[in-house]
């Protein structure tokens, strides 16, 4: 252990190859990671610098992402769909997360959170002729859940649409949308009753649709993500745009919540991997006062650690998918796990970046990036206080 | 037209290979295994001609291990149509190799055969000459266009010094090189659909060819070790140590 050279002689640490072993993984899963790994170098990972300086990155990788089907998981097949286990999603969460850029699946996968109430609750028209675009990667789709009032009281919000002939006529503001500059289509959260979880509702709104209008915000990371506010004056959709029935909105929201989270949990967990991968990586090659970092026993330590609560919160997302797969919606472990993760990226994006000491600090650094991007994982999605929250009453304390 | 595509399960082009304990061979044990690169371009080839019209059925045979089925599967998923396993655990051998493919190539009547120019792991590139030879075939190899025409193909071949294009009576075997194309990555769908193709289980016997080894492997050794890199702070750093070492 003590030898720098042969430390320096070991191959690269793969963080990832413990992962998909376990009775729940096929061949198919193995051959779709392999597929999105590729992908992933080829198409994602060599320019994660550039756009995030750049604010955005090509609207064509949509359609590279739609015609891999990495848009299409678990929808139905007539709105070209592939049914898919969870376990599929956490394969792409995590295998998108080796390229260190949160904002890429931020805008990339918007669609996760707005297309599946549209899927399953819009009109037969409204749906088939939106969804395969979106899933094709032909149009860009958002959910405006949040609004400047508000983002984890969503029975409270504010944005109202009343009923005009056949048409809502909408105004309010919501805000910190992700894919908000660009979306085509926007799943709009809005009041359309009284006060309170019952009276919500989900509308598909256009993005040119007159009398919207949009901002881009700036942001502590995700930059290659376009977040913004949108601002309805007077917005018009027809009725057949209401997606699911008037004042149910909020419980089909909630639903969406579930898939949304164990996909943040996933992706969580793989940038938590590329952080000890990094990490241990850097500790091989770094001479410290004669000696490799790596054979330091504090680093060594840090490292273990990582791996350990890594572990332990693998096992709880695939245990999590597996019952999700089971049709269930065990939304207290849905929204703990999502703690768990977001508590695990923060810990091993601490310990990597000062494993790096100097170096992790420097934009370029995956581990620089993952560390900036980590408060939003544990806000956005639902924030961690509110999880514990929904965990505690959902377990009757 | 039917595409005969053999192809290999060799070690990851991204693994760093270690050499065993006892200098018998390189460690198999744990190592990611994936196809041979310069068959992912075969079955890209034989998948593209399909798209265009050209041929009619794409089949993708592997000699190797049960997980060379995984192997096979990702050619399907890259658009084969059926697959076949000759089931063999040692190490193979061009030799045997091809004439396992010559008795497959009797029973399926491929046009074309295509295969890598050689694989990764031994780098023999022996396999698709030999096949053509044994098969009284004419042959095209480190093709870089393939062209087919009316019982013909046209075959670019990267020869030393330029490119060379010749035609070649079908049936044919060609071997394909690094910039015949850019292999397609499998997408979603095709990974699903490829679950319900195909693959029939074979094993050397059911061809009647000996697979006995002509070759042993006397030693295997690690190159010469590369001495350790550091890494410098920032660009002052290594001007720095540049100087020191006289580079600058
Ligand atoms: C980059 C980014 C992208 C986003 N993308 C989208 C998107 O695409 N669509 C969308 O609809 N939203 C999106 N959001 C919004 C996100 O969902 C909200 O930020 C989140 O729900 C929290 O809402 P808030 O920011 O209004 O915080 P608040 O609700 O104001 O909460 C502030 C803090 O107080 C805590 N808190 C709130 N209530 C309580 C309580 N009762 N008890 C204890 N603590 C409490 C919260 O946990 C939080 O820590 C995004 C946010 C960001 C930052």
């Amino acid at each position: 252990m003590d030898d720098p050279r042969r430390q320096s002689a070991q191959p690269d640490y793969d963080a990832f190859a413990p992962l998909l072993d376990g009775p729940w993984y096929t061949d198919e899963h193995r051959a779709f990671r392999e597929s999105v790994r590729r992908f992933v170098e080829a198409e994602i990972s060599p320019h994660v610098d550039a756009w995030d300086e750049a604010g955005a990155f090509p609207r064509e990788l949509y359609k590279k992402a739609g015609q891999m089907g990495l848009l299409a998981l678990g929808y139905p097949e007539e709105l070209g769909g592939v049914e898919a286990d969870p376990f599929f999603a956490l394969i792409l969460q995590q295998e998108v997360a080796r390229a260190g850029s949160g904002g890429v699946p931020a805008s990339l996968f918007s669609s996760g959170i707005s297309m599946p109430p549209v899927a399953h609750f819009a009109r037969d028209a409204v749906r088939r002729t939106v969804v395969p675009q979106v899933l094709a990667g032909d149009k860009i789709a958002a959910l405006a859940v949040t609004e400047p009032g508000g983002g984890s009281d969503v029975a409270n919000l504010r944005t109202t649409a009343r009923r005009d002939g056949d048409d809502y006529v909408i105004n309010g503001e919501k805000t910190f949308i992700s894919s908000g500059m660009r979306a085509d289509y926007l799943t709009v959260a809005v009041r359309t009753g009284g006060e309170g979880a019952g009276g919500i509702s989900l509308l598909l709104v256009d993005g040119d649709a007159p009398g919207l209008a949009r901002t881009a915000l700036k942001k502590m990371g995700w930059w290659c993500s376009d977040t913004a506010t949108l601002y309805f004056d007077d917005v018009r959709v027809p009725v057949e745009r209401l997606v699911g029935k008037e004042n149910q909105g909020f419980h089909a929201a909630m639903v969406n919540f579930n898939g949304e989270r164990l996909s943040l949990a996933a992706l969580c967990n793989g940038f938590a991997l590329v952080c000890l991968e990094e990490a241990v990586n850097y500790a091989r090659q770094r001479h410290t006062f004669g000696r490799a970092l790596i054979t330091r026993q504090a680093i060594r330590h840090k490292l273990a650690t990582m791996a350990q609560r890594i572990r332990a919160t693998q096992a709880y997302i695939e245990r999590t998918a597996w019952a999700m797969g089971e049709g269930r919606q065990p939304a207290a472990d849905i929204a703990l796990l999502k703690n768990q993760a977001t508590e695990t990226l923060e810990h091993c994006a601490r310990e990597a970046v000062q494993i790096f000491g100097g170096a992790g600090y420097l934009r370029g650094a995956k581990v620089e990036r993952i560390y900036r991007e980590v408060r939003v994982m544990a806000i956005g999605g639902g924030a961690e206080e509110i999880m514990r929250d929904l965990a505690a009453n959902q377990l009757g304390f | 037209m039917k595409v005969l595509v053999p192809v290999k399960r060799v070690v990851d082009y991204n693994v760093k290979v270690r050499v065993k304990a006892d200098n018998s061979g390189v460690e198999l044990a744990n190592v990611k295994m994936s196809m041979n690169p310069f068959d992912e371009i075969a079955v890209e080839e034989a998948v593209r001609l399909k798209e265009a019209g050209t041929a009619t059925e794409v089949v993708v045979v592997s000699i190797g291990p049960k997980q060379a089925q995984e192997t096979i599967r990702t050619g399907l998923a890259m658009g084969g149509d059926r697959g076949i396993l000759v089931e063999y655990d040692a190490e193979t051998e061009p030799l045997a190799v091809a004439k396992l493919l010559k008795a497959i190539a009797a029973e399926e009547n491929p046009d074309l055969v295509v295969l890598g120019k050689q694989a990764i792991d031994d780098d023999c590139s022996q396999t698709g000459q030999m096949l053509a030879q044994l098969l009284g075939w004419s042959q095209g190899t480190f093709a870089s266009k393939v062209t087919p025409g009316d019982g013909t193909v046209d075959v670019t071949r990267e020869i030393d010094g330029g490119l060379e294009t010749i035609q070649l009576k079908m049936p044919a075997v060609v071997t394909a090189d690094l910039r015949l194309n850019e292999p397609r990555y499998a997408s979603l769908p095709n990974i699903m659909k490829a679950k319900k193709k195909e693959i029939a289980m074979k094993t050397p016997a059911d061809y009647g060819v000996d697979m006995t080894p002509r070759l042993s492997t006397e030693r295997v050794e690690e190159p010469p070790e590369r001495q350790a890199g550091v890494m410098v702070e920032s660009v002052s750093d290594l001007v720095a140590a540049l100087k020191e070492k006289g580079a600058l």
